[in-house]
C-alpha cells in the first residue's frame, strides 16, 4: 500500500493545528490518518466534472442584518471567564512576532 | 544593467458603519478596552456571525467608485490562523468571490496620466489589538469585527512616485464616497506594499519583498524607493533577493528585516458555512450608483474646464469631499471661482490648521464666504477689510450685515473722494514733484495720506487712479 | 417518578390537575437520576439547585394548562450552552466553562417553562458514535449496561430510555441523534438543516449540525419540535419558512404514501436482524396502505468519505477558537505564546478530536484542498441530487438507522475506520440537509433496533405522520429496559 501521508506531513499538519503529537504516538497517528485518507481517496473514482460544490444546504439566501449598533454589555462577564486579565485586557504571554496577520 | 520595478499595494480601509461586520457591537474608538465587545466578538462557543447590510452596501459603493465589476453572488470564506487578536482563530473574509474586481484609478505623475488597475476588492473583519509590555501582551477586542475593505492593485505600478500617487487617488476616491475617513494616522487606512525588481527584458518577475506597518504615504514612498535601490544593488552585485517581510525605519529611512517567509503561509481558506451566500440585485447596484457623489477626477475636470481655475487649485480643492462640496456651494452662491479657490487654500486652510478643526466643524458657511467674496469683487470692501470680515465669518456672522454694522463700506465714489485727493495733492508739493520725476514711491505716500484721512476706507484702486489723473493734468 | 409509562401529555395532565407540583415532579426526577444514573452515567452535570428554583417559579406562576411543556423537567446535551450552567461539550478544554448566554433552542424551551435538570454526556465535541469519547465518563446502555448507548448524543438517549427524564435535546451532525435513539429504543429526530437555530450549539460541522428532540414517542417528539423550530435572527442559516404544527397530522395514516427503500442502504455489512427489521417495517407500512418500493441512491458508498472530509474540515476550523486565550482551559507553566497554544490544545483535546482536527486541517491545506475538500463538496452535490430524484416520486425514504444494534463498550473505539463506517446510513441525511427520524422498530437479542424515516426538505410533518402511524400499530416503543428506574 502506498503511503498517503508521511510522518513529516503529520507533524506539519499538527503544527498548523497547534497540536503536539508525542514522538511515540506519531507512527500510530500516521498509520490511522493514512488509512482514513486512503478512504478519502475513493472519491477520485467519482466523475465530478462540472459539478458545483455544495458548501451549505441552507434554504436562506441574501439574508443580512440592518446596520444598527447594540451593546450587549457583556464586558464584565466575558472578562470574568477569561483565564488571565489585567485592567480590562486579556493577558497573554508576550507576543514575539508582532507582524500580526490582519490581511 | 537596466531594471524595471513592479510594485503591488494592498490597502485596508476601515468602514464607518454603526455596527461591526458580523456582530451588532458598536464600531467606536477610544473606549475602555473590550467595552464594545460581545460573545460574538470573543468567538464564544456556539456563536454565529450575522452579515451587516451596511457593510455590503458600502463595499458595493467603494467598488463602483473604483470603476470595478460588482460580484453578484459573493460569499464569505474563512482564513485560518492563530493569533491572540483573532478570537475565532479564523478571519471571515472573501477569497473566492471578492465583492468587486477589475477596477482602476487614474494617476497623474508629473503631468503623465496612467491608469492603475485594481485586481480585486473584498470585505472582511478587522482583528482586535495587541499591545506589548515586557513580560505580557494585552488584548483588546474592541476593534475585532470592524468592517474593512481590502483593495489589491494589479502589478501596474512601476515607481515609488506612482505608488504615492495611487494611494493619494485611492484615498480621495474612497473619501468622496463617504464610506471611510481613510486616515492613515488614525489607522482607518493601512497600507502593505510589495516590490520586485527585474532586469529589463526578463520575463518573470523578480523576488518580492514586503513592507508592513507603513504609517504615512511619505514612508510608503521612501520605503519603496529604498527597497528599489537595495534590490538593484543586490542584483547588480550578483546577489539574490530573499522573500521576506521588512519594516521601514522612519528615523534612518532604511528598511530592516522583520521575518523571512519560509514558503507561503497556509491559511486553509474554505467557504464560510455559517453565512448564506449573497444575491446582489442589479436594482441595488443601480440604486447605490445614484447615491454615489461626483468623484474627484470628474470634479477637477469641471473646475478647470468650466470654472477656469488652475489644475493645481483643482487638485487642492478636491483633497476632501467636504472642501470640494464647500467650493461648489460657494460657486452656486455666486462667488468668483478664482477668489473662492484662493480663499479656501489661504485663509480657510490656515484657520483649519490653526484651530485643528475640519471644515465641516467650523462656523464658516459657503454662503457667507461667497458673500464676502462678492463684496470684494464689487469693491464694497478691500481685501484688507476682508481680513476682519473673515474673522467674523468664522464666528458665524453674516458678512453683509457685519460690514454694514461696522460701517466698513469702502469709499469708492470719486465725487466724495475728489476733495480729499485735491487737498492731499495741494498739501504735498514735494511728492507731486517726485512723481513727475518718475519716483513711483511718491504715489504710495500720497495714497497713505488719503487712507489716513478716510480711516482706511478709501478704495485704493480708485484713489490711485484719481491721484495719477490729478497730477498728470 | 420514572417516566417509563408516561408521555408529555400524561404528565401535563397531572400537573394541571395539581396531582403533582412542578417542584415535586422535579424533585422526584432528580431523585430518580440519583438512583439510576450511577449505573447509566447519562449526565455530566445535574443542576439540583437551579432546577428546583425554576420549578418553584413555575409553580408560583401556575401551570399553563394550554402549554404541555409548562413545568416539564428535561435534559440538554452538553454541547448546547446554558447560561450559568457548566457546559463542557464533554471536553477537558471546557471543563469548568460557564456560558454567559443560552442557546436559542434552550431559551425557547425555558420560556415555555421547561426545567433543565442537567446536561448529558456525549462524545467530545460530538465526535463519535458511542459516547466513549467523552473526557469525563462512559455512558451505559440501559438495555444492557455492557453496551454503548451510541452517540454522540448517547447521554440524552440513555437518560430518556432509562426513564430518567421524559425528553432531552440532542444534536446530530452525522447521525448523533438517530443512531443513539436506535440503540436505546427511543425516538430521535434530526430536523431539516435550518429548521432549528444553531445559535448556542457548540459547532462541530457547521453545514451539517442540527439540534433535535429525543423522546419516548413520536407525539412527544413533535411537541418538542414545535417548541424549538423556527427562524432565529442570530442564525442566518435558520429558515424563515413557516413552522407547521408537527402534531397536526399524527393521526392521518399512511394510506397512499409512497415510501422508497434505498437498495444501497440494505447492502452488505448490514446485520441480518436489522435488515429483517426494515423489511418487517416495510410490511407494516404496506399493510397500512402505503406503497413501498426499492429506490436507488447511487452515491451512497461515497458518503462516508465525503462526510468525514467535510465535517472534519469544518471542525478543524470551528475548534481553533479553543486556544486557551479567552475562556476555557489555559495550560499552566508555558514558555511562550506558542507553548500556550500547543499545550492548552494538546492537553485539552482527546485523541478522536485531535484526529478529526488533523484530518480536517490536512484536507484544507495547500495542495490538498481540491482533491479532498472541494471534491467532497462536489460529491455532496451528487448525493443531494440522488435524494432529489427519489423525492420526485416518493414521499418518504425508509432505511435502517445503524448497521448493527448497540455494541460492547470498548469494542470499536480503537479502530476509527470501523467507527466511521458505522455512520454510513445516517450521514447522507446530514449531507443533504434532510429531516430524518429514528423510531423503535424491533429487537435483536434483546437490544432495540430503530429504523429511519427520511423526508423531503422541511417536510418533518410527513415523517412524524408516518412514524406515529407505525408506532400506533406496533408496540416496540412501549417496551422498556429491565434495569433502570426505581420500580
Amino acid at each position: 500500500m502506498t503511503e498517503k501521508i508521511s510522518e513529516d506531513q503529520v507533524k506539519h499538519v499538527a503544527e498548523l493545528a497547534k497540536l503536539k503529537i508525542a514522538d511515540d504516538q506519531l507512527p500510530y497517528f500516521t498509520t490511522q490518518l493514512d488509512q482514513i485518507i486512503g478512504l478519502f481517496e475513493t472519491l477520485s473514482e467519482v466523475d465530478t466534472d462540472g459539478v458545483e460544490p455544495t458548501s451549505s444546504v441552507t434554504d436562506q439566501i441574501n439574508v443580512m442584518r440592518d446596520d444598527i449598533a447594540e451593546n450587549w454589555h457583556q464586558r464584565q462577564a466575558l472578562l470574568d471567564n477569561a483565564p488571565d486579565t489585567a485592567d480590562g485586557y486579556i493577558r497573554v504571554p508576550t507576543i514575539i512576532d508582532e507582524s500580526g496577520d490582519n490581511e | 544593467m537596466n531594471f524595471e520595478t513592479t510594485i503591488g499595494l494592498e490597502v485596508h480601509v476601515e468602514l464607518k458603519t454603526n455596527s461591526k461586520i458580523f456582530s451588532p457591537s458598536p464600531v467606536e474608538f477610544g473606549d475602555e478596552p473590550n467595552s464594545n465587545t460581545n460573545v460574538i466578538d470573543w468567538g464564544y462557543p456556539g456563536v454565529l456571525p450575522t452579515t451587516n447590510k451596511g457593510v455590503v452596501h458600502d463595499g458595493i459603493m467603494a467598488g463602483l467608485a473604483l470603476h470595478a465589476q460588482i460580484e453578484r453572488h459573493p460569499h464569505f470564506d474563512r482564513k485560518n490562523y492563530f493569533y491572540p487578536d483573532n478570537p475565532k482563530a479564523y478571519q471571515i473574509t472573501q477569497s473566492e468571490t471578492p465583492i468587486a474586481h477589475d477596477g482602476w484609478v487614474e494617476i497623474d505623475v508629473d503631468g503623465k496620466k496612467k491608469k492603475i488597475g485594481i485586481a480585486e476588492m473584498h470585505i472582511e473583519e478587522d482583528a482586535g489589538k495587541n499591545s506589548h509590555a515586557s513580560e505580557y501582551s494585552y488584548v483588546d477586542l474592541n476593534r475585532q469585527g470592524t468592517p474593512l475593505i481590502e483593495i489589491v492593485s494589479k502589478p501596474d505600478i512601476s515607481s515609488s512616485d506612482e505608488a504615492y500617487a495611487y494611494l493619494e487617488q485611492l484615498r480621495q476616491v474612497i473619501q468622496f464616497t463617504g464610506v471611510s475617513d481613510v486616515k492613515m494616522e488614525e489607522g482607518s487606512m493601512r497600507v502593505d506594499v510589495n516590490i520586485s525588481v527585474r532586469p529589463v527584458g526578463q520575463q518573470e518577475y523578480g523576488t518580492k519583498t514586503e513592507l508592513k506597518n507603513l504609517n504615512s504615504f511619505t514612508y510608503v514612498k521612501k520605503g519603496l524607493a529604498f527597497e528599489e535601490q537595495r534590490h538593484q544593488r543586490v542584483l547588480m552585485s550578483g546577489g539574490k533577493i530573499a522573500q521576506e517581510t521588512r519594516r521601514f525605519n522612519e528615523s534612518t529611512g532604511q528598511t530592516i528585516l522583520m521575518r523571512t517567509k519560509e514558503g507561503s503561509d497556509d491559511y486553509r481558506y474554505f467557504p464560510e458555512p455559517d453565512l448564506p451566500v449573497l444575491n446582489i440585485s442589479q436594482d441595488w447596484i443601480d440604486q447605490i450608483q445614484t447615491e454615489l457623489p461626483e468623484l474627484p477626477a470628474k470634479r477637477r475636470e469641471r473646475y478647470v474646464n468650466e470654472l477656469g481655475i488652475t489644475d493645481y487649485d483643482a487638485m487642492v480643492i478636491t483633497q476632501t469631499k467636504e472642501m470640494s462640496d464647500f467650493f461648489d456651494k460657494m460657486i452656486a452662491a455666486g462667488a468668483d471661482a478664482k477668489l473662492a479657490a484662493n480663499y479656501l487654500q489661504g485663509d480657510v486652510n490656515a484657520y483649519m490648521n490653526d484651530n485643528q478643526v475640519e471644515l465641516q466643524d467650523t462656523k464658516i458657511t459657503p454662503e457667507h464666504l461667497a458673500t464676502m467674496i462678492k463684496l470684494i469683487s464689487d469693491g464694497t470692501i478691500s481685501s484688507k477689510m476682508a481680513k476682519k470680515v473673515f474673522k467674523a465669518i468664522t464666528n458665524g456672522e453674516e458678512p453683509k450685515k457685519f460690514v454694514e454694522d461696522k460701517g466698513m463700506v469702502q469709499l469708492s465714489d470719486p465725487a466724495k473722494l475728489q476733495p480729499i485727493v485735491d487737498e492731499v495733492v495741494a498739501a504735498n508739493p514735494q511728492s507731486v514733484e517726485d512723481f513727475h520725476n518718475g519716483k513711483d514711491r511718491a504715489i504710495g505716500f500720497l495714497v497713505g495720506q488719503i487712507m489716513k484721512q478716510t480711516h482706511g476706507k478709501a478704495n485704493p484702486q480708485v484713489i490711485n487712479k484719481m491721484l495719477k489723473d490729478s497730477m498728470s493734468k | 417518578m420514572n417516566y417509563f409509562d408516561q408521555s408529555l401529555a400524561s404528565i401535563h395532565k397531572q400537573l394541571v390537575n395539581q396531582e403533582i407540583s412542578a417542584k415535586d415532579l422535579t424533585q422526584q426526577t432528580l431523585d430518580n437520576i440519583k438512583s439510576v444514573d450511577p449505573d447509566i452515567n447519562a449526565f455530566i452535570t445535574v443542576d439540583d439547585e437551579g432546577a428546583l428554583k425554576k420549578a418553584a417559579d413555575v409553580d408560583a406562576k401556575g401551570i399553563d394548562a394550554d402549554n404541555v411543556l409548562s413545568g416539564m423537567p428535561i435534559a440538554i446535551k452538553d454541547n448546547m450552552v446554558t447560561k450559568g450552567l457548566t457546559t463542557t461539550a464533554a471536553s477537558k478544554i471546557l471543563e469548568n466553562f460557564k456560558p454567559i448566554y443560552d442557546a436559542t433552542a434552550v431559551d425557547k424551551l425555558n420560556k415555555l417553562g421547561t426545567i433543565t435538570v442537567g446536561k448529558t454526556n456525549m462524545d467530545e465535541f460530538a465526535m463519535g458514535g458511542s459516547t466513549e469519547n467523552s473526557a469525563f465518563k462512559i455512558t451505559h446502555n440501559p438495555w444492557d449496561t455492557t453496551k454503548v448507548p451510541g452517540g454522540s448524543s448517547g447521554g440524552s438517549a440513555a437518560a430518556v430510555a432509562a426513564g430518567e427524564v421524559i425528553a432531552a435535546l440532542g444534536s446530530d451532525t452525522g447521525g448523533s441523534i438517530r443512531q443513539p435513539a436506535s440503540f436505546n429504543g427511543v425516538v430521535g429526530m434530526k430536523p431539516t438543516y435550518g429548521r432549528v437555530s444553531r445559535w448556542g450549539l457548540i459547532a462541530f460541522g457547521s453545514s451539517l449540525d442540527q439540534i433535535g428532540p429525543i423522546t419516548r414517542n413520536v407525539s412527544d417528539n413533535a411537541t418538542i419540535m414545535n417548541a424549538i423550530a423556527g427562524h432565529d435572527n442570530h442564525d442566518l442559516t435558520s429558515s424563515t419558512k413557516e413552522v407547521p404544527d408537527f402534531t397536526s397530522t399524527l393521526d392521518k395514516g399512511v394510506k397512499g404514501m409512497k415510501i422508497g427503500i434505498p437498495t444501497e442502504f440494505m447492502a452488505q455489512g448490514l446485520d441480518d436482524d436489522i435488515k429483517q427489521t426494515v423489511l418487517d417495517t416495510a410490511a407494516t407500512f404496506k399493510k397500512l396502505g402505503a406503497d413501498v418500493e426499492e429506490v436507488s441512491l447511487p452515491h451512497t458508498k461515497y458518503g462516508v468519505a465525503a462526510y468525514y472530509i467535510i465535517s472534519s474540515s469544518e471542525a478543524s476550523s470551528n475548534l481553533q477558537r479553543f486556544d486557551g486565550i479567552r475562556y476555557g482551559r489555559r495550560a499552566k507553566d508555558v514558555k511562550d505564546l506558542e507553548d500556550l497554544y500547543v499545550k492548552s490544545r494538546s492537553e485539552g483535546f482527546g485523541d478522536e478530536v485531535k484526529r478529526r482536527i488533523m484530518l480536517g486541517t490536512f484536507s484544507l491545506s495547500a495542495g490538498f484542498y481540491d482533491a479532498y475538500f472541494k471534491k467532497a463538496a462536489q460529491v455532496r452535490t451528487l448525493m443531494i441530487n440522488d435524494f432529489t430524484n427519489v423525492f420526485k416520486d416518493y414521499d418518504l425514504i425508509l432505511a435502517p438507522t445503524a448497521p448493527t444494534p448497540a455494541y460492547g463498550i470498548g469494542e470499536d473505539v480503537s479502530d476509527p475506520m470501523t467507527m466511521y463506517m458505522n455512520d454510513v446510513l445516517t450521514l447522507p441525511v446530514n449531507l443533504a440537509g434532510l429531516p430524518g427520524m429514528s423510531i423503535p422498530a424491533g429487537f435483536s437479542n434483546g437490544l432495540p433496533v430503530g429504523v429511519q424515516l427520511i423526508g423531503r426538505p422541511f417536510d418533518e410533518l410527513t415523517v412524524y405522520q408516518a412514524g406515529s402511524t407505525f408506532e400506533q400499530e406496533t408496540d416496540f416503543a412501549k417496551q422498556t429496559p429491565k434495569m433502570g428506574g426505581n420500580n
